[in-house]
């Protein structure tokens, strides 16, 4: 059995077959080896997709859906700011839906759909919210700001959805994306910069434009 | 974190089994709570049992008039649910001032109420906290004790119980639904389930080894004005010092919870019959055996304040 740092999972896009119905086992998930230092460690094997790639790797089950897109498929546009969901530099969307990276498994997202910062846009055509970024100055050193565009696209969606929050004055109405209820919807997002006025202008952009 | 094997639990009841044959074993929902408190080494099963794949993500009326609320539920969809919205405005409004978008996109019911403290002293494995390391003593008591609680302590632990959904699950009675590794199931109610700390302040729920939350139910919809006020040191993204969770009726008759102020969402149903004479004596009943610190007396003040504020919104 190899051990995480031995496998070169760039080249492991492969075999991950389209069906997307792969049976879950009832029986431990899990295999065990012995790292370098002698520790006992337990691997598993994981197929999901990466903006739109199958990938199937082989990870200690410890690894965190941040850790297996940096370290493991060297998708460094994630950030690891705290670790511990405080931050929310880790955030990617998970089936649509924003999450943060670091406080969950990668072998809780078998066969589900993963885009990172890296699967929005290209340099060439930059996904509307990355260009707003660039166009307001929604940054100054650019370490949150995967994780703040992530969140941005999944909180206009989430107002499109109709999903209430703390600041909605009717809970039963339907939402706007007024600069109230961003601010409100991005504080999961920190920036130590300080940019949180020019992203605001970004997103209310990005939402005049969809409206 | 420590090493672990894991497993993908096919049914409520496979799941409880799981548990109860390994001692240290801990099922996973969102794990937002599990894997921050894994990762401190503060918590450290052997095995995990994911419990996501067991379909209880789902609202379903009741015979009685109510909800029934599936376990896996997440806090996003359960808040935006259009009959929680309606009818239990309360639970929706409580949700939405917790923790952030990202986070309640993965929490669930069962997690959420099982969320554990945030006293800082337990966050910090060099610190000895009963709580996590029963008998070695209590660093909070002594130390510093702003966010801790005021009333409910005890000689071993004075922390609070964090959530903002147990706070409305409190004031609207629900009752938890449960399997057991035998495959009994059982309901408890809300004002059962969570423990003050005493001599054990590491029992935090009436759960037993292996016993596995199905799911939340609310009786039928109370109608009134539903209200969440959360006092926090920022506006957003941050725990409560204190929250009020309260329906008020239109006659001024009423129910409510308080957040921040005890070792479990705090109710004291007689000092609802106090309403009508204002919130300071509300406070006193609410408060009448509290122990605060010079550190956290505030919290009674705010609370009595954040009481009349829900009580004048209530009224407009
Ligand atoms: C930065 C940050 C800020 C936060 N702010 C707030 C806040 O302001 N207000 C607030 O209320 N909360 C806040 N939270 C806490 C958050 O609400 C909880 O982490 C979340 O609700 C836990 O749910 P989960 O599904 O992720 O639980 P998990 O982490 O998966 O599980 C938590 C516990 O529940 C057990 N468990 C899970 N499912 C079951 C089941 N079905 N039966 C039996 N046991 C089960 C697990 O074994 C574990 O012990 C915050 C969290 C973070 C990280
Ligand atoms: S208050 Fe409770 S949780 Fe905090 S240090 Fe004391 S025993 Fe531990």
């Amino acid at each position: 059995m190899q051990s995480p740092g031995q496998l070169e999972l760039n080249r492991r896009d492969l075999l991950v077959s389209t069906a997307a119905t792969v049976a879950v086992s009832a029986v431990p998930a899990a295999a065990q080896a012995q790292n370098s230092t002698g520790e006992t460690v337990q691997t598993t094997r994981i197929k999901l997709s990466v903006n739109g790639k199958p990938r199937e790797l082989e990870v200690d089950t410890r690894t965190t859906l941040l850790d297996a897109l940096r370290e493991h498929m060297q998708l460094t546009g994630t950030k690891k700011g705290c670790d511990h969901g405080q931050c929310g530099a880790c955030t990617v969307l998970v089936d649509g839906r924003r999450i943060n990276s670091c406080l969950t498994l990668a072998w809780m997202h078998e066969n589900e759909e993963v885009t990172t910062i890296e699967g929005l846009g290209t340099p060439e055509t930059l996904h509307p919210m990355q260009a707003a970024f660039v166009s307001h100055d929604g940054y100054q050193c650019g370490y949150c700001t995967p994780g703040q565009i992530c969140s941005a696209i999944a909180v206009l969606d989430e107002i499109k959805a109709g999903i209430p929050s703390h600041v909605s004055g009717d809970i039963t109405a339907a939402p706007e994306a007024t600069a109230l209820e961003m601010r409100e919807r991005m504080s999961g997002n920190i920036c130590r910069c300080g940019a949180y006025s020019n992203i605001v202008d970004a997103m209310t952009d990005v939402a005049g434009r969809q409206a | 974190m420590k090493s672990f094997s894991f497993e993908r639990a096919q049914s409520p009841a496979d799941a409880a089994a799981a548990a109860a044959r390994q001692p240290d074993a801990k099922f996973i929902a969102g794990g937002t709570n599990l894997l921050d408190l894994m990762k401190l080494e503060i918590e450290v099963p052997t095995h995990l049992i994911d419990v996501n794949g067991l379909a209880l993500d789902r609202i379903e009326d009741t015979e009685q008039g109510g909800i029934r609320i599936g376990a896996l539920m997440r806090n996003t969809d359960l808040a935006a649910h259009e009959r929680v919205r309606s009818d239990y405005g309360l639970l929706s409004r409580a949700l939405l001032a917790g923790a952030s978008g990202q986070l309640r996109n993965k929490a669930t019911t069962a997690g959420n109420l099982l969320q554990r403290t945030r006293c800082p002293y337990f966050y910090d494995t060099n610190m000895a906290c009963n709580k996590r390391q029963p008998g070695s003593g209590c660093s909070a008591i002594g130390g510093f004790t702003r966010q801790l609680a005021v009333v409910g302590v005890s000689d071993a632990c004075i922390a609070t119980n964090p959530s903002d959904m147990n706070v409305a699950l409190r004031a609207l009675d629900a009752t938890v639904e449960t399997v057991k590794p035998d495959g009994q199931t059982r309901a408890i109610p809300i004002a059962d389930f969570h423990k003050l700390p005493g001599d054990t302040p590491h029992i935090e729920t009436a759960l037993e080894q292996g016993e596995l939350i199905t799911a939340v139910t609310l009786p039928k919809p109370l109608g009134g004005k539903h209200i969440y006020r959360k006092v926090r040191d920022r506006a957003s993204y941050a725990f409560a010092l204190v929250s009020v969770g309260a329906v008020i009726q239109p006659d001024g008759t009423g129910r409510f919870a308080v957040g921040g102020v005890a070792h479990k969402p705090w109710r004291v149903e007689e000092a609802e019959s106090e309403l009508s004479r204002g919130a300071p004596a509300v406070s006193q009943r609410l408060f009448a055996d509290a122990k605060p610190t010079n550190e956290n007396r505030f919290k009674l003040a705010l609370t009595t304040r954040a009481l009349a504020s829900v009580v004048e919104e209530a009224r407009t």
